[in-house]
C-alpha cells in the first residue's frame, strides 16, 4: 500500500492528461458533475489503494461475473490501479486458511477503513447451516467482517433483497444484509446489477469519500431513481397503444411495447434503458423480452412473469407508473405475509384465472 | 497420517470443502463437501412452467444461460413443443458463446494460479518473452514492450499490496514454469480478462443482457428483420460476426497456444488425477431438432471402464437409469437413506446432521455435503470436456480424433495421458476449439435463413396453457460446459407439480452413495501428492480441474422434513 492512483498512473506510464480524463470518466460514472472533477483529481491524488473484501454467501455468483464485465474502468484497471481487493473466493490465488488470513490481515490492520462488498444473502435458519464457509456460519463471518468496514455495499439483488432464494416459501430463511448490519447499507440491486453500475458505485464511493446519494430503500439514486418504462425507447409505442400481442408477431419485429407480454418495466426502477448492458449493447427489452423487475424487492412473487399488469386491480393503460407502483406495492406485501402453501394455491388459481380471462383467447 | 481440510475452495463457483487424508506425502482418502444450499426445486412447485427459466438460470451465474435452456427444454419435451429451426440456432449460437468464455475464463482467471507463479513472473526477461509467445503464436499483442509494461503493472502491485494474489503460493517448488512462461500468461490473464467481456455481447443481442440473458418456451423472444431498426438486423448480425472473428483469434492465437505450452512442463500431471474411469455425455447442439440425438455435434453416451470401444446409449426417461442417493448427504428418504429416487419421483427432505458450526472437521460424520449423489445404472460417473472428447472419440466422431490426436503429437505423450488432472484441462481448451467452429457454423446457417427470410423464432401453439394436457412430465437435457446437466419436471393444471436437477458438479462433485463408490472429485485426488501440507497446491490442480460449480450442485431443499410428492396444492 502506500501508492495513490496518480503515482499508480504515472508509473504504468499514463500522462497527466490521460489521468484527467480517466477522472473525468470515473466522474461520469460516478454521476458527478464536471465541476466536481477538481475533487476527484485531488481524491485520486491523495488516497491509496483502499482495501475491499468481497464476500460470498447464498449466491450464483453473477454479481461477480457481471463485475469483469465492465467496460469503463475495465476489471483489471480497477484491480491494479484503484483498488486492492485483498478477499473473493471467486479470483484469489489462495485457497482454506490461507484465504482466511487475507481477510484477518484485512480487518486487523485496515480497521474502519476497508469496504465490505457483499454478494448474496445470509441464511437464518437452522443456526446457519445453510451456508457456511470454513465451518463458519455466513451470519458469524458477515458479523465480523462488518464490524470494523468503513463501508458495507450489497451487491444484485440476494444481498440486497434476499432474491431467488427468498422467494416463497423462502425455505432457507435467506435475509438481506441491511436486515443483519447494524450500519447503513448501499443497496446495488438486479439479478445481477450493471457492470458499469456497479463500477460507477464502487468509483463513486473511493473517489468521493462519501456514499453516493441514497432513496429510501438504500439505492444510489443515480442508477435507480428512473423506472424502467420512464427511459425506455419503446415508451412512446405505449404511449400511442401500440403493443407486441403474441411473440415474434409482426409487432414484435417493429419494436412495440411489450407491455402486454408482460414488461415489467413500468413498476422496476434500474438503469437498464439508459446505460444498457454490456458496453451498451442491449437490453433486455430492446431485445425483444420484457423486464422481469430484476432489480425490486419480492420480483419473484411478482409472476407469472407473461400476465400483464392490468391483472392487479386499479391499474389501466391510461394510469400514471406512480399509482400502479403503489398498488403493486400493497400486493407484493400481502404476498409475503401468506403461508407456503396459501402462496402455491394463490399462485394457481392466478394461473388459472389468467387462462380463463386472457383477452386474446 | 494427516488430515487436511481446504474450506473455501476458492477459484470455483460458491461454496466447496475439501477434507484429505495424506500419506508419506500421497492423498490415501478424500472427502468433498457442498457447504450452501438455497432450496430452488421446493420455491419452483406451485408455479407457471414458462417461467421457469428465469429461476433455474439464477442456479448459476457462471454457467448463465444452461439453465434457462435446460429448463425450457424440459417444458418443450412434457408438452411436445418443437421450437422453429431459427430459434435452435440463436440457442446454439448462445450456448457455444457460453463454452467459449466460460473455458477461457475458467482456464486464466480460476485455474492458471495452480500452475503459474505470479511473483515469478517478475524475473522473466520480456524480449525472451516475447519470443517464446512468438514462436507458437502470430498475436500481434506479443511484443517485448507489452510483456515490458505487464511486467511493471505487476511490480507496482507487488509493491503496493498483491490484492487478489496475495497469500498465494509463491516460490512452491511445484512451480515449473520458467519466468518467461509466467509473465506470458500473467499477461494473458489480463487479456482474457478484458477479451470476455466482448463475446458476451452475443449473449446481450440475443438475450437482452449477461448474465442471464432471456429465454422463452417455444423459441426465443428476439425477432429478427432486417428491415426494422428495432428488430435482430443488420447491423446487430454484423455485430455478432465480428465478435465471433475476434473469439476464434483468442482463442486459437491465445488460449490453445497457452494451455498446450504451459502443459508441456507439467507432464507428470498426466499421471494423477484420472480419478472415475466413466464418462457420460447428453450430447449437444442439435441441428435437426432436440429429438434427433444422431444429428448433434456432440454425441451422447456413455463410455464405461475406458472401453473406447463401445457407446452405451443413455435415456434420461428410463425409471432404471439415473438415481440419487443420500446415503452421505444432508437428507434422508421415506424407504430409508440407501435408497435411490428417479428424478420424477425425487423425494427431497433436508436433515442436517453435521457439527453445529463454527466447527473444524467433518471427520467421523457418515453425512458431509448438501449434494446428493447421482448414479448411471448405479455407477459413478465423470461428466465434463473430458467425458465430451471421450464419447466423441469412442463414436468415432471425426473432428474430436481430429483435435485430440493434434494435441497428444504436440505434447508428444500417449492417449492414456487423457485420463488424468492434465488431460482434463487440455480436453477443455479442445472443446472450446470445437465450438469455436460450431459457433461459426451456426452464425453461417443464422444468415442462410436470413437470406431465405425463413427466420420465426417462436413456435406459439402450445404457449396458451389451456392447450395443455392435466398432467405432463418432460426432461430437459444440456450438455454444459461442466458436463451433463438434466431438469426433470412434472406439470399439473398448467403449474408445476415437482421440479428436479441434476446438474454437472453434483456428478463430479458429490459424497459417496449407498455402496461407498466414490464421486469424481474423491477418486481422481486419492494418488495425488502433497508436497506441503500448509500449500494445498495439488489438491487444486486436480479439483479445479473439474471446474467445479457449487451453486448449481447444491439446489434441493425442504425444511420441514415434508415428503415433497405428498403436499397438495388444492
Amino acid at each position: 500500500m502506500g501508492q495513490t492512483i496518480w503515482q499508480s498512473m504515472q508509473q504504468k506510464g499514463y500522462s497527466r492528461r490521460e489521468f484527467l480524463q480517466f477522472c473525468s470518466a470515473a466522474a461520469a460514472m460516478a454521476g458527478l458533475s464536471q465541476s466536481s472533477i477538481g475533487q476527484v483529481v485531488s481524491a485520486f491524488e491523495t488516497q491509496t489503494r483502499p482495501a475491499v473484501v468481497w464476500m460470498h454467501f447464498q449466491e450464483c455468483t453473477c454479481c461477480s461475473e457481471s463485475f469483469i464485465r465492465a467496460s469503463h474502468p475495465t476489471v483489471a484497471d480497477v484491480l491494479f490501479d484503484v483498488l486492492s481487493l485483498n478477499y473473493t473466493e471467486t479470483l484469489m490465488a489462495p485457497a482454506g486458511f490461507q484465504a482466511e488470513k487475507s481477510l484477518e490481515d484485512t480487518i486487523r490492520d485496515q480497521a474502519g477503513k476497508y469496504i465490505v462488498l457483499v454478494e448474496g444473502s445470509v441464511p437464518l435458519a437452522a443456526d446457519g447451516v445453510y451456508c457456511m464457509v470454513g465451518g463458519k456460519s455466513a451470519e458469524a463471518i458477515l458479523q465480523t467482517v462488518a464490524k470494523d468496514a468503513a463501508a458495507v455495499v450489497a451487491w444484485g439483488n440476494c444481498a440486497s433483497n434476499g432474491c431467488v432464494q427468498s422467494a416463497k416459501p423462502n425455505p432457507t430463511q435467506a435475509t438481506p444484509i441491511h436486515k443483519l448490519v447494524d450500519k447503513p447499507v448501499i443497496n446495488v440491486p438486479g439479478c445481477p446489477p450493471i457492470a458499469d453500475v456497479m463500477m460507477g458505485i464502487v468509483t463513486h464511493l473511493l473517489v468521493v469519500g462519501e456514499t453516493p446519494e441514497l432513496d429510501d430503500t438504500g439505492r444510489p439514486r443515480e442508477f435507480y431513481g428512473r423506472r424502467v418504462h420512464d427511459t425506455c425507447y419503446r415508451r412512446a409505442n405505449y404511449d400511442a397503444g401500440l403493443f407486441v400481442e403474441a411473440w415474434d408477431d409482426e409487432n414484435a419485429r417493429k419494436g412495440y411495447c411489450l407491455f402486454k407480454m408482460g414488461c415489467r418495466g413500468p413498476v422496476t426502477y434500474n438503469a437498464c434503458a439508459v446505460v444498457k448492458w454490456n458496453e451498451g449493447t442491449s437490453y433486455p427489452i430492446q431485445s425483444g423480452h420484457g423486464c422481469i423487475g430484476c432489480s425490486e424487492a419480492g420480483f419473484w412473487d411478482n409472476e407469472p412473469f407473461y400476465q400483464h399488469l392490468p391483472e392487479v386491480p386499479g391499474f389501466g393503460i391510461e394510469s400514471t407508473a406512480d399509482k400502479v407502483g403503489g398498488t403493486l406495492g400493497l400486493v407484493t406485501l400481502a404476498g409475503v405475509a401468506t403461508h407456503a402453501v396459501l402462496t402455491n394455491i394463490r399462485k394457481k388459481s392466478v394461473i388459472a384465472e389468467q387462462h380463463r380471462d386472457d383477452p386474446k383467447e | 497420517m494427516a488430515r487436511i481440510v481446504v474450506d473455501p475452495i476458492t477459484r470455483i463457483e460458491g461454496h466447496l470443502r475439501i477434507e484429505a487424508v495424506v500419506e508419506n506425502g500421497v492423498i490415501t482418502d478424500a472427502f468433498s463437501a457442498g457447504t450452501m444450499v438455497r432450496g430452488m426445486e421446493i420455491i419452483l412447485k406451485g408455479r407457471d412452467p414458462r417461467d421457469a427459466w428465469a429461476f433455474c438460470e439464477r442456479v448459476c451465474g457462471v454457467c448463465t444461460t444452461v439453465h434457462a435452456l435446460a429448463s425450457v427444454r424440459s417444458v418443450e419435451d412434457a408438452l411436445g413443443i418443437k421450437v422453429p429451426p431459427t430459434a435452435e440456432l440463436i440457442r446454439n449460437i448462445m450456448l457455444t458463446t457460453q463454452y467459449i468464455q466460460d473455458h477461457v475464463v475458467h482456464f486464466y482467471h480460476l485455474q492458471a494460479l495452480d500452475w503459474v507463479d505470479v511473483v515469478n513472473a517478475l524475473k522473466a526477461d520480456p524480449k525472451k518473452t516475447a519470443e517464446l509467445a512468438q514462436s507458437y503464436s502470430s498475436w500481434s499483442k506479443n511484443t517485448p514492450g507489452y510483456f515490458a509494461d505487464v511486467q511493471n503493472q505487476v511490480k507496482k502491485l507487488a509493491a503496493s499490496g498483491l490484492g487478489i494474489f496475495a497469500n498465494g503460493y509463491w516460490g512452491n517448488p511445484a512451480y515449473k514454469l520458467p519466468p518467461e512462461a509466467n509473465l506470458l500468461a500473467v499477461a494473458h490473464y489480463l487479456d482474457a480478462l478484458a477479451w470476455q467481456k466482448e463475446i458476451v455481447k452475443i449473449h446481450a443481442v440475443f438475450g437482452g443482457k449477461n448474465p442471464h440473458p432471456n429465454y422463452l418456451v417455444g423459441g426465443m423472444p428476439c425477432s429478427i428483420d432486417i428491415n426494422e431498426v428495432a428488430a435482430i438486423n443488420s447491423e446487430r448480425l454484423n455485430l455478432v460476426a465480428s465478435l465471433i472473428d475476434q473469439a476464434q483469434e483468442f482463442v486459437t492465437q491465445v488460449y490453445i497456444p497457452d494451455v498446450l505450452t504451459i502443459a508441456s512442463f507439467y507432464k507428470d500431471w498426466s499421471k494423477y488425477g484420472g480419478g472415475l474411469t466413466n464418462y457420460l455425455s447428453y450430447g449437444e447442439f442439435p441441428t435437426r431438432g432436440y429429438n434427433d440425438p444422431d444429428a448433434f455435434k456432440i454425441p451422447r453416451g456413455v463410455v464405461l471402464n475406458r472401453d473406447l470401444s463401445t457407446v452405451h446409449p443413455v435415456n434420461t426417461h428410463d425409471s432404471q437409469e439415473i438415481k440419487e442417493y443420500i446415503t452421505s448427504s444432508w437428507y434422508t428418504y421415506t424407504e430409508g437413506d440407501s435408497a435411490g429416487l428417479q428424478p420424477w419421483k425425487g423425494e427431497t427432505h433436508l436433515n442436517y446432521t453435521g457439527p453445529k458450526p463454527p466447527f473444524t472437521s467433518l471427520e467421523g460424520f457418515e453425512k458431509y455435503s448438501f449434494l446428493k449423489t447421482p448414479r448411471w445404472k448405479d455407477q459413478a460417473m465423470e461428466v465434463g470436456p473430458l467425458s465430451r472428447m471421450i464419447v466423441g472419440y469412442a463414436a468415432g466422431r471425426s473432428d474430436v480424433k481430429e483435435v485430440v490426436t493434434a494435441a497428444l503429437g504436440k505434447l508428444n505423450v500417449p492417449t492414456e495421458a487423457l485420463f488424468s488432472t492434465l488431460g482434463r484441462t487440455a480436453a477443455r481448451a479442445l472443446d472450446a476449439e470445437l465450438a469455436m467452429s460450431y459457433l461459426r457454423e451456426f452464425y453461417d446457417d443464422l444468415m442462410t435463413r436470413v437470406k431465405s427470410g425463413d427466420v420465426s423464432t417462436f413456435n406459439g401453439e402450445m404457449w396458451d396453457p389451456k392447450s395443455w394436457p392435466q398432467d405432463a412430465e418432460g426432461v430437459g437435457m444440456v450438455e454444459a460446459p461442466r458436463g451433463a446437466l438434466a431438469h426433470w419436471i412434472k406439470i399439473h393444471d398448467g403449474a408445476i407439480e415437482n421440479y428436479q436437477l441434476v446438474v454437472p458438479t453434483t456428478w463430479n462433485g458429490s459424497p459417496r452413495d449407498a455402496k461407498g463408490q466414490r464421486s469424481s472429485f474423491e477418486q481422481a485426488l486419492i494418488g495425488n501428492p502433497v508436497g506441503n501440507l500448509d500449500q494445498p497446491l495439488e489438491i487444486l490442480r486436480t479439483i479445479h480441474s473439474f471446474d467445479p460449480c457449487m451453486a448449481c450442485a447444491v439446489h434441493l431443499y425442504d425444511p420441514q422434513g415434508r415428503h415433497l410428492h405428498q403436499v397438495s396444492f388444492e
